[in-house]
């Protein structure tokens, strides 16, 4: 039950489990968004779950593609809001009524009107600090270590290249019939990401992941 | 090609440009040093006006801050697609601009050392701030603003690091970039949070740069002198901060765009639109002139009106005029299409604009202050050398930390600029059937799930 729960909550970051052979999954590249979004579709269709596109910028309507809701990052920033709200009132209101009052021109110790500004502020602040920590944390970033990295091809994910990543760790992958299946969708190449689970990702010239073997039809 | 500017070997010419702005910063880090050392006594202010450059340069650069906000975040909830080729360099510009403008109240009370009672910090005095002064409200919204600039600022960093790691052969570089861009790989279900948090910090930033602008206002219109004393000052300092801060983004890119060649990146379309915001806030904030001159005879204070009339027939009438004309005058000149097209004659409007906005600053400040009821209060007020050099070396710490930015992150949004091609959008495809680069796919569109 609460492995099933990291697990979802792993997936919905995008951090899957490789296989007992070592494999993570695997990785297709496709020529445009519009294929892309084309194959997340089928993808989900066929039923799979452990999947995740990949491209240099977001493409739209991919969320309804994978069949993934919207994000609930704005609930962790009415949180934050909240947060910041409170503190602010609680800040201006104990250090001037209770913890040292000083009567200044005969004006009240606290009262809301001269502390709306620096509500506000800080609403904002944690707001936003809650946004931007919620992101990292739903997205699990930072994530030094990523078998993706390995595949030479999938350098070219934050320039002009689209690809599709299938993991191994999804109920229905299997090395044959998936590779198959991403073919069928109109995949233009399929490589095979291992995970080696070494730091360093070689980024020297030239073929860096050597066992990584590319299928192309 | 953005990418390429940080990845070739450094230009001479960088070096030179380099060398100069940070000496110039050198000279802010000696007048500074100069001041701790002897006190604020080095400064022109005496007493009518106790507030003097140290304010107006603190205005100043907020307000030039603004513009890089109003285009990151308010452009980006008004779905203004050309907002993209700027943004970046334009939110650079904010932080640097904050950063100037931190100097100033960090240095004014003289001692540095002291500079942490602003800050609810448990004390052993267990003293803490004032909540009532606008002037801490300004601690509070500068340093809020500040932060979250940096947080949007490298939110929007982290693809486009991503990029440059992607790109690059180095061992180290890519280390320091893999260290930034957090493991980035353009996953969907990391655009899908990270688009929902960009939206939400530019509904947050939005906002916020408002109120930044109006605390600042305060800091005037809380008080009781006249000419200060308004409630028109909020709006007024908004529309003025946008005014300045879109002068400089244009000073910044007319430059920019032509060293680095990326004229098609930033086209003129884009400085015209900037210059139709500098033509709409000059025009506003001209209005507020008016509009201030009109009230202070209407509301039949006598104080007030005196102030009015001092700024445009007293000691500091120079100031005054020189304000109006280069606020008001000259960016009606936009509404000429072929000057507004020109890029020498937007490029002296923008300088224009600014030492405008500069003199407004300084009228609203020293002017109020150097008469107010007493005249046997009255005083003459003039800058040291110290405070001319403190403001000029403000520029070197902006220009030098500019430079840095040009040289080692991406300056204009590269992810953001693709997401709004045509070509990004699926749909595209459908009406070409295919593209270039797509020969063997063996199904090229395949009618999907929607």
């Amino acid at each position: 039950m609460f492995k099933n729960l990291i697990r979802s909550s792993k997936t919905s970051m995008g951090i899957f489990d490789s296989n007992a052979d070592g494999v993570y999954g695997l990785l297709a590249e496709f020529s445009n968004p519009s294929t892309l979004l084309h194959a997340a579709a089928d993808t989900h269709q066929a039923g799979y779950s452990d999947y995740d596109a990949h491209s240099p910028f977001p493409v739209h309507g991919m969320d309804k593609a994978m069949g993934l809701g919207n994000s609930n990052i704005g609930y962790v920033v009415i949180l934050g809001g909240a947060t910041g709200l409170a503190l602010a009132t609680w800040l201006q209101w104990w250090t001037s009524q209770i913890d040292y009052p000083i009567n200044i021109s005969g004006k009240p110790f606290f009262a809301v009107e001269p502390s709306i500004p620096v509500m506000f502020e800080l609403t904002i602040l944690f707001s936003a600090f809650a946004a931007v920590a919620a992101m990292f944390a739903f997205n699990g970033l930072p994530r030094p270590y990523n078998p993706l990295f390995y595949s030479e091809a999938f350098t070219r994910v934050t320039d002009d290249g689209f690809f599709l990543h299938i993991a191994a760790s999804d109920a229905q992958f299997d090395l044959e019939k998936t590779t198959e299946f991403l073919k069928r969708i109109g995949a233009m190449s399929v490589e095979v990401i291992h995970d080696h689970g070494v730091a360093d990702m070689g980024i020297a010239p030239a073929p860096a992941a050597a066992d990584t073997h590319a299928a192309t039809h | 090609m953005v990418s390429l500017h940080t990845e070739k070997k450094t230009p001479l010419a960088w070096y030179a440009a380099f060398g100069f702005a940070s000496s110039i910063a050198g000279l802010l880090l000696i007048m500074i040093a100069y001041l701790v050392w002897n006190g604020t006594g080095v400064w022109g202010l005496n007493n009518p006006v106790g507030w003097g450059w140290a304010i107006v340069n603190f205005v100043f650069w907020v307000g030039i801050g603004h513009a890089g906000t109003l285009i990151s975040a308010i452009l980006f909830l008004f779905r203004q697609k050309w907002r993209t080729s700027i943004n970046r360099a334009a939110e650079a510009m904010t932080l640097f601009a904050v950063i100037c403008a931190l100097v100033f109240p960090g240095i004014h009370v003289g001692r540095i050392w002291a500079a942490y009672w602003m800050l609810p910090i448990p004390n052993q005095m267990d003293m803490w701030p004032q909540f009532k002064s606008p002037l801490l409200w300004d601690v509070f919204a500068v340093s809020s603003y500040f932060l979250v600039s940096l947080v949007f600022w490298y939110v929007g960093l982290i693809p486009d690091l991503a990029t440059l790691r992607d790109r690059t052969r180095k061992v180290w570089r890519h280390k320091v970039l893999s260290f930034f861009s957090m493991g980035w790989t353009g996953a969907n279900r990391h655009w899908r949070n990270y688009e929902k948090t960009y939206l939400i910090l530019a509904a947050l930033a939005t906002p916020l740069v408002l109120s930044v602008h109006s605390v600042v206002s305060f800091d005037f219109a809380v008080s009781v002198v006249p000419g200060w004393h308004t409630t028109i000052f909020p709006p007024y300092f908004v529309a003025g901060a946008i005014f300045s801060g879109f002068a400089m983004v244009v000073t910044l890119m007319v430059i920019s765009r032509k060293v680095y060649g990326i004229e098609n990146l930033i086209t003129i379309a884009h400085l015209e639109k900037m210059n139709i915001i500098i033509l709409v806030t000059g025009t506003m904030v001209g209005f507020a002139y008016i509009t201030e001159f009109f009230i202070a005879w209407y509301s039949g204070s006598q104080y007030e009106f005196y102030a009015f009339l001092n700024r445009a027939t007293g000691p500091y009438a120079w100031a005054y005029w020189t304000m109006m004309s280069c606020n008001l005058l000259f960016p009606q000149f936009f509404w000429i299409k072929k000057l507004r097209r020109s890029i020498p004659f937007m490029f002296v409007t923008s300088i224009i604009v600014n030492i405008g906005m500069w003199f407004e600053r300084f009228v609203i400040t020293v002017i109020s202050l150097h008469r107010d009821y007493m005249p046997s209060a009255w005083d003459y007020y003039s800058p040291t050398f110290v405070d001319v050099f403190t403001f000029v070396g403000t520029f070197g710490l902006f220009l030098t930390l500019f430079l840095l930015f040009l040289r080692w992150v991406p300056m204009v949004a590269i992810a953001e600029v693709k997401g709004v091609m045509p070509e990004a959008d699926p749909h595209y495809y459908d009406e070409h059937h295919g593209d270039g680069h797509s020969g063997h796919a063996a199904h090229q569109v395949k009618p999907g799930g929607h």
